[in-house]
């Protein structure tokens, strides 16, 4: 943080969600970095969704739903865990969770980083394309159905039919996979693959603490890309 | 929609604090079901004596009652429902005489449990049963947004269908029909149309053949379709159950003092302590099950 950096404080026991985001909704794309402190959020929804702007949110104490949804260029950080649907179709920028965050974590998110320290609950990733998502502890089932693109790294467990349906992202999980979805299939680790998760290793702060070479990359084996000649009989 | 609360105390000292507790859950939880609510509270019991939990229309005269039953009968009234303490051994004599009198119907029973539920806005049912002034050991509790069956005080949550046993469901059950039939042929008689009440009649019906609470959780996994979050109230335990594929959404917390659920988060932020309690999302088609005698 820079001497000019800004900062407001937002006590959500005085004020509401919407008037924290029309704040930040104010906010543009050139305006000064800032740093916005956020207490008591106490679980509730919606809060810092739609950031367009290259600030810092801190926010001190667990969220509920869509919490960083739809995110631009912001930097946001839960102090706590986080309801449904954290940082869904975020676009860039950065959250990071201390706790666990619930279902449909960073679901469709195009672009920037989701950084959970606790575990993920089902469906993580749902739909992702684009986002890197990095979970420190173990994921919920369904998770990276239909991804499409960007990276899904988990430190711990995944649950039952990973990557279903998934199209190009890259999953790599360092331990045990329940069952994998339809079509998903473990895949070779190329070089590329460990230097894109030591990548994801220095975001996570663990970089030189782990060896890529404990995960195992999963993505898709591209069999329900095009209709099967064998199925012709079927109409 | 539908958001559902439980508490269940192991600090005695918060025993006097559930139904304030409980209230200021159910009233976070209105936003996903402002339709109707109700809520079970285990209080205070005395051996040998029945509590039998009645529901009239509004300004019905419970007093009443008291002669019409006899034996000792002794009626709290609270708004539309009231509550009918006879000794145990006098209940069914009770029933048969308060099945004479028109407009009332039994709603519960049990050594412990009380039951209200009403059609509303779930803190103004709350308070007019004067939930906040409610002393007890666990309770659960659940704001309605109907989707199977109509909004009435009969489909209302919790549904009671056993001796202190009570069920509040989030979801909706896909093969209830099918159930119903097989749980009639049994002997049991359906109040409603409603699916929950199906889920709480088996979960009875299969502690009747003698399974636990905790284990009768684990065959409703085998048996029910559908989507469910249940938490589920006994004389002395709390039972919690998500479906397979964790459809409706939940989580817990647990201290030194209490055991806590909600639908959300929000919900349990009000809770002494919470900043520091184990906070977490209840595993998919795992019960989780807490029991008074056993802790």
């Amino acid at each position: 943080m820079n001497a000019s950096t800004q900062s407001h404080a937002f006590d959500l026991s005085s004020s509401t969600v919407r008037e924290l985001n029309s704040a930040l909704h104010a906010l543009k794309e050139g305006s000064n970095a800032s740093l916005w402190r956020v207490t008591n959020p106490r679980g509730l929804h919606a809060i810092a969704a739609g950031v367009d702007a290259p600030v810092t949110v801190e926010v001190d104490g667990p969220v509920g739903y869509y919490c960083g949804g739809m995110n631009k260029h912001a930097t946001i950080h839960i102090r706590g865990s986080a309801g449904v649907g954290v940082a869904q179709n975020m676009m860039s920028g950065f959250v990071h969770i201390e706790g666990d965050a619930s279902q449909a974590a960073g679901a469709t998110a195009h672009g920037g980083t989701l950084l959970i320290e606790g575990n993920a609950a089902a469906r993580c990733g749902i739909s992702m394309k684009g986002v890197d998502i990095i979970v420190k502890g173990s994921i919920g089932h369904m998770s990276a159905f239909m991804a499409q693109a960007g990276t899904l790294t988990v430190f711990g467990d995944a649950g039952e039919a990973l990557g279903d349906s998934i199209y190009e992202a890259r999953l790599y999980v360092r331990g045990s996979v329940k069952s994998l979805g339809s079509d998903c299939v473990e895949k070779e680790m190329r070089d590329e693959h460990k230097a894109q998760l030591f990548e994801r290793f220095k975001t996570a702060g663990v970089d030189g603490q782990i060896d890529p070479g404990e995960f195992k990359r999963y993505g898709s084996a591209r069999n329900l890309y095009h209709f099967h000649v064998d199925n012709a009989g079927a109409y | 929609m539908c958001g559902i609360v439980g508490l269940f105390l192991k600090d005695k000292s918060l025993e006097p604090k559930l139904g304030e507790m409980l209230s200021e859950m159910l009233d976070v939880m209105c936003g996903r079901g402002p339709d109707s609510a109700g809520f079970a509270v285990y209080g205070a019991g005395e051996k040998g004596k029945v509590k039998l939990t009645l529901r009239a229309v509004e300004g019905y005269d419970f007093k009443a009652l008291e002669k019409v039953v006899g034996n000792g009968a002794s009626i709290v009234e609270r708004s539309t429902h009231a509550v009918l303490t006879v000794d145990a051994a006098k209940e069914a004599e009770a029933r048969a005489a308060l099945a004479t009198v028109e407009g009332v119907s039994v709603v519960g029973a049990g050594e412990r449990m009380e039951l209200y539920k009403e059609v509303g806005l779930p803190i103004d049912v709350a308070r007019r049963f004067k939930l906040e002034q409610m002393s007890g050991t666990h309770g659960i509790g659940h704001t309605r947004m109907a989707t199977e069956s109509a909004v009435t005080t009969n489909g209302a949550h919790p549904f009671s269908t056993g001796t202190d046993q009570c069920l509040v469901h989030n979801g909706s059950l896909s093969n209830h029909r099918g159930l119903r039939r097989v749980l009639e042929r049994q002997g049991f008689k359906a109040e409603t149309d409603n699916d929950s009440e199906i889920a709480a009649a088996y979960i009875s019906q299969r502690m009747k053949d003698g399974r636990s609470l905790g284990e009768a959780l684990e065959d409703s996994l085998d048996d029910l379709d559908g989507f469910y979050t249940f938490v589920v109230g006994t004389e002395t335990g709390f039972g919690v159950l998500r479906d397979p594929i964790a459809c409706k959404p939940a989580v817990m917390a647990e201290t030194d003092q209490y055991v806590a659920f909600g639908s959300e988060y929000r919900a349990l932020a009000g809770l002494p302590g919470i900043e520091t309690a184990k906070v977490w999302e209840p595993e998919p088609a795992k019960v989780y099950f807490w029991d008074r005698k056993a802790a």
